[in-house]
């Protein structure tokens, strides 16, 4: 089965986020970007089914950033081809444009089977997956947390509230949301990651001409206005466990 | 294309040339000092000497198979009493522990550490940016070299947990307060530091120690400074013995050696009484690792407290118990404790509980976190304090 | 050009979900504000009872079929495509769900509509429909105009309580029922059957007490503390997402969008940040106490109570201070 990857770059929320001087849109001098943690999980879960069932798995960004390392992390994990699609994306670019990209990148790679995070962080368009899916006119499942593949059949396990799952079949090429691999994504030691710098070969691709369209504009960004706050407890962790106490056998919670 | 094939003669050689004087594997008597006095060889698949033995036996296969190698907490001691001067701590145990991570068979919390230091340059996974948090809101302030970029005479490392954890940070503000009324010209690198890269070093990540030795080499090379001074043992360690051959040679000191030798000028500063029984935890990074030795300059300074009266405890200098959080063991516990049913930052606790001294005196960031954690689940941290020694220095200096 | 508004009526299992409330109240707001109509659409088979609930929506349209008698991306995403296409609305609603999401893509393309997504709330302003999302794990709030002619948005729980789409007094709705517009045949995903969640240990949804613990836990080894914590409180532990995927507690914990959904006496919630995906799970509760070293964490925008201290140095104070309140007889 041949999977493909796709890879979205997304701000880092360890580091603060500030707004920029627009007042629409993230400053972007001190934005870190990570790969998204679900996309991790996509290709946790490509690399998987590539154990199982044979396969290659091919790997898609668009170049948004800092991104050969993911890529060369990638191939170090064993991925057999990773392809950064270059261009001008300006300040990032919204989920709807960046399909366009994508579907024109995915037109030279026979895929059975493409896999992407089910959701981003800074997703307000929709989702990537699902979004070129519909594109490609292709099915789509989200929030699968396992993919089981037999007799050229796909089972996606879907997650609901509760944890309960939906077991839906899937007919191939397709696109998956995922939610959460069937493993943690795995570790890569350093070193691999050095000794793929060295051997592997990152393809580009052009981008071509990007569309922009398919999302509402963003006409302000701010942090939320708390309506409430939590009432902060001062001191060390002895004098907040004492003022819990307190709190606590005022709600009766101690009896 | 990813997986590395090892047989065992392939293994055998890597470790050969991995570590100086690798050829020692060769003299092994078999004599089973390493596994008598390693901490957790008890429960190990494979301690020390059945790891010879098989790397010999050419029968290295098994040896893969089992995770207990994760419970070397890389404290140097079967290195020490080795009569033969085997490399095992930073030589085979080192690698073996490599070999594992690519296997990818490696414990979760650990792969986080790791993963957390290749992107934010710590072990915690906090922002580069706030590595010098700790120093705002001080009425002198500590000076970062890239924005005072004056030369200085101690150029002062201060490592991951001693910028990020709550316990450790108070450690850091009184040192730099030691500093500031001994009148030394100091710097830190704030944002600029990275992890020292001693435990991942040593818990098989060369890689990625090689890197962490970059970027700090490089910032260190940026700016003029006598010597580093740091408060991490971890740091002292891997600067010392292994940031050379990362082709970064430093003068380096921890910073009981600093103290030690300026014991005329801190002297006269000391002059609020510390009337308590002290005794003291010889951390392993200093001391018996790589022969470091670094034993009677912490000695000399808490000798120095007026009022202190200094408590040994039976296993000290080469001898002292490892607080169990060395190579990646700071992030094992949960490992351990489902193998060993112990924890072994206790054992150390309860010698200095029986010594009944009323304050155990560390100079190493995991320390502190370790051994308060250790006395809570005794149910015994109404017993004992745990002050690192600059602590204790800021404590007689300022009241 | 329609100014109306459309909700997409998310069920499983026989029962109408929450969201779908919050998807009424939202449509409430815009219909009211445009001067327009609501109109609930639901998809099931054999399901017209189910719309006896959606009194707050002027209407329901309700498609029968049996590929539609559970949830298929490929069967729902054909029918309101086809059911909403003459004449397209102003806004169409679904819910940001693992159901919701499977479609609004997908239709948004199919009626050539903007999509927003994560909204919180809506209002109408100078005759403009107006979106209030939440982004970057609930640390930005972004907000816009909802374009036309046509615009689909999703929404996340908690801007409407379910309550305030219930709406019971004007009765139930006037139901017209409906073939799916295009056949149902041939669909590329089939519905096999659902697999039930484990039966966990604890049911934290019974549990009068919850002590929550997130990533700030750091080792798997910490979970004791908060063991031993809720022991002492007569309570249970949950847990958020990352606790889960690293398997150190079952999913049964798991509190959030893909988990339970609680409203105990006290969640304490420790070391979690608070994102969306987990507040939804837990903001109702009676009293919330977060712990987290990160004061701009959004926890504390749902917390009661809050402390910036290390949760590690806390949970063994806590416990041993509680135990001996307790035993004094509170």
């Amino acid at each position: 089965m041949d999977i493909a990857v796709l890879i979205k770059f997304v701000p880092d929320l360890v580091e603060e986020l500030e707004i920029g001087a627009s007042g629409a849109a993230l400053d972007r001098t001190f934005l870190r970007l990570i790969p998204n943690e679900q996309d991790d999980h996509a290709l946790e879960q490509a690399l998987l089914l590539k154990e199982r069932h044979g396969g290659t798995v091919t790997v898609l960004t668009l170049d948004t950033g800092d991104v050969d390392e993911t890529l060369f992390t990638a191939v170090a994990k064993g991925a057999d081809r990773v392809i950064k699609i270059t261009g001008d994306f300006g300040e990032g670019i919204n989920n709807h444009a960046a399909v366009t990209v994508l579907d024109t990148a995915l037109k030279n790679i026979s895929f059975d089977l493409i896999l992407t995070g089910t959701q981003a962080v800074d997703d307000l368009d929709g989702s990537i997956g699902p979004l070129l899916a519909a594109r490609l006119g292709l099915p789509y499942v989200g929030y699968v947390t396992g993919v089981t593949s037999a007799d050229g059949k796909i089972v996606a396990r879907k997650e609901y509230p509760g944890g309960l799952i939906a077991e839906m079949e899937v007919r191939l090429p397709a696109v998956l949301g995922i939610q959460a691999a069937e493993k943690p994504p795995r570790y890569v030691v350093t070193s691999l990651i050095m000794q793929a710098m060295k051997t592997a070969q990152i393809e580009e691709t052009e981008a071509g001409a990007v569309e922009v369209r398919g999302a509402a504009g963003v006409a302000r960004m701010s942090r939320p206005e708390a309506t409430t706050h939590a009432e902060l407890i001062e001191g060390d962790a002895d004098q907040v466990a004492d003022a819990l106490v307190t709190l606590f056998k005022e709600r009766g919670l101690l009896s | 294309m990813t997986t590395v094939s090892t047989n065992d003669h392939s293994f055998y050689d890597k470790v050969l040339e991995a570590t100086p004087r690798g050829e020692r594997l060769k003299l092994c008597l078999q004599c089973g000092m390493c596994s008598g006095i390693c901490p957790y060889g008890f429960a190990m698949d494979y301690p020390p000497r059945s790891l010879v033995a098989a790397l010999r036996a050419d029968d290295f296969a098994p040896v893969f198979e089992s995770e207990t190698i994760w419970l070397c907490v890389s404290c140097f001691a079967c290195t020490s009493i080795c009569p033969a001067q085997i490399p095992l701590t930073n030589g085979l145990l080192a690698s073996l522990k490599t070999e594992m991570l690519i296997r990818r068979k490696v414990p979760a919390e650990l792969q986080t550490a790791l993963e957390n230091t290749r992107r934010y340059g710590n072990t915690l996974g906090e922002s580069p940016r706030k590595r010098a948090a700790w120093a705002r809101d001080f009425t002198t302030p500590v000076p970062i070299m890239a924005q005072t970029k004056e030369p200085v005479d101690v150029l002062w490392f201060v490592g991951d947990y001693a910028s990020y954890h709550p316990r450790v940070q108070p450690v850091s503000k009184a040192m730099a307060k030691i500093f500031q009324a001994l009148g030394v010209r100091f710097g830190i690198l704030g944002p600029e530091e990275n992890s020292d890269g001693d435990v991942q070093c040593l818990a098989g990540e060369r890689g990625l120690f090689e890197m962490l030795a970059q970027k700090n080499g490089k910032a260190f090379r940026k700016y003029q400074f006598k010597e580093i001074v740091t408060t991490d043992p971890h740091a002292y360690n891997v600067f010392k013995n292994e940031y050379p051959s990362a082709g970064f040679s430093f003068p380096v000191k921890h910073y009981t050696q600093f103290l030690a030798e300026h014991l005329e000028q801190l002297k006269p500063l000391l002059r609020h009484e510390q009337k308590y029984r002290v005794t003291y935890h010889d951390p392993c990074c200093i001391g018996r690792a790589n022969n470091n030795n670094i034993y009677e300059e912490p000695r000399r300074v808490l000798k120095v407290i007026p009022g202190l009266e200094f408590i040994e405890m039976p296993h000290n200098r080469v001898n002292s118990i490892c607080c169990g959080g060395g190579g990646g063991g700071n992030w094992l516990d949960g490992f351990a404790w489902e193998r060993t049913h112990t924890r072994m930052s206790e054992w150390r606790v309860k010698e200095a509980l029986d010594s009944g001294a009323q304050i155990l005196a560390v100079c190493c960031p995991y320390e502190t976190p370790r051994f308060e954690d250790a006395l809570k689940s005794m149910g015994r941290e109404k017993e004992l304090v745990v002050k690192d020694i600059a602590e204790l220095l800021a404590d007689a200096i300022f009241g | 050009m329609s100014q109306d508004v459309w909700v997409v009526v998310e069920t499983l299992r026989g029962e109408v979900l929450d969201i779908t409330y919050t998807l009424l109240a939202a449509g409430r707001v815009l219909a009211d504000g445009l001067g327009s109509k609501l109109t609930a659409l639901l998809l099931g088979h054999n399901a017209e009872g189910w719309a006896n609930t959606l009194g707050a929506a002027d209407s329901v349209i309700y498609v029968d079929h049996a590929a539609l008698a559970d949830f298929t991306p490929d069967a729902y995403r054909k029918t309101i495509a086809g059911v909403i296409k003459e004449p397209t609305p102003r806004i169409v609603l679904f819910g940001h769900t693992s159901m919701g999401m499977d479609v609004a893509c997908g239709v948004s393309l199919d009626l050539d509509a903007p999509l927003v997504t994560s909204c919180q709330t809506v209002r109408v302003k100078d005759g403009q429909p107006w979106y209030v999302s939440l982004t970057c794990g609930g640390k930005i709030v972004a907000e816009g105009e909802m374009p036309g002619p046509t615009c689909a948005v999703t929404m996340i729980p908690g801007g409407y309580k379910p309550e305030a789409g219930r709406a019971a007094m004007s009765g139930a709705p006037p139901v017209t029922k409906t073939q799916p517009p295009t056949a149902l045949d041939d669909l590329r995903v089939g519905f096999k059957g659902y697999i039930e969640p484990p039966a966990g240990d604890v049911d934290i949804a019974k549990a009068p007490l919850l002590v929550s613990v997130g990533r700030g836990m750091q080792q798997q080894d910490h979970l004791k503390l908060a063991e031993e914590l809720a022991a002492v409180l007569g309570g249970s532990v949950s847990a958020s997402r990352p606790i889960v995927d690293q398997g150190w507690l079952p999913s049964s914990r798991l509190v959030g969008k893909s988990g339970k959904t609680v409203k105990p006496r006290l969640y304490l919630a420790l070391g979690i940040s608070g994102a969306p995906e987990h507040a939804e799970g837990m903001r109702d509760a009676e009293l919330i106490v977060a712990v987290n070293t990160d004061e701009k964490a959004p926890i504390y925008d749902i917390a009661h109570f809050g402390a910036a201290v290390d949760v590690l140095a806390l949970l063994p104070a806590l416990t041993e201070k509680i135990k001996a309140a307790k035993g004094r007889g509170a």
